[in-house]
């Protein structure tokens, strides 16, 4: 008996705990990290995205989509810039899954991404939707 | 001996409870926190973050 009331106290405190948990945690050092690198790096992003050159995937990540769009001389820079924005942006996801206690949440919180990500970009830019590039 | 069956079946409910809150992905609360980085990784919110670098250095 008293290790079923015990039992009953331990779940009732592991559901309430769950049940606060309106949020997910997003400010561990790791995710602060990221977030700091990936608006740095978007002033540089942001014109690319505008000319079309650089467009937003379904799978939450960015793609050189036309790379024709960008100078001769600057195409390796924004290479290396969607490289870099690709590696924070999969540190992010892995990150904040494992930060909440799930690692396995990780596909789960890249799809709830690139939707927000496509659902909030600027008219103009260029969007993945069902294997094609829309502009929005 | 009927009560001890009730809090068991109450116990079993609740631990069941804690397993299935636990494994189910809060999507309204991803959401949520894929805003919030939005809006800072984008400077959505003007004057709310750190204030935006880039502005008027644009090309």
């Amino acid at each position: 008996m008293n290790t079923l009331k015990n039992l009953l106290v331990l779940c009732l405190f592991a559901a309430s705990a769950a049940w606060a948990q309106g949020n997910l945690e997003i400010d561990t050092p790791a995710i602060s990290q990221v977030r700091g690198a990936m608006q740095a790096r978007h002033a540089q992003l942001a014109p690319h995205y505008a000319s079309g050159a650089v467009g937003l995937t379904a799978d939450g990540r960015v793609e050189l989509r036309d790379a024709a769009a960008v100078p001769l001389a600057q195409r390796q820079a924004v290479q290396a810039l969607v490289a870099q924005e690709n590696g924070d942006r999969d540190a992010l996801y892995r990150e904040i899954a494992r930060a909440n206690g799930h690692p396995e949440w990780e596909a789960e919180v890249r799809s709830t991404f690139a939707h927000r990500w496509i659902e909030r970009a600027q008219g103009g830019w260029y969007v993945q939707s069902g294997g094609k590039w829309i502009r929005k | 001996m009927n009560r001890l069956s009730g809090v068991m079946i109450v116990g079993a409910a609740l631990l069941a409870g804690c397993v299935t809150i636990n494994i189910y992905f809060p999507a309204a609360a991803a959401e949520k926190a894929a805003d919030r980085i939005i809006d800072e990784v984008w400077q959505l919110k003007k004057g709310s973050q750190a204030p935006a670098p880039a502005e008027g250095k644009q090309p």
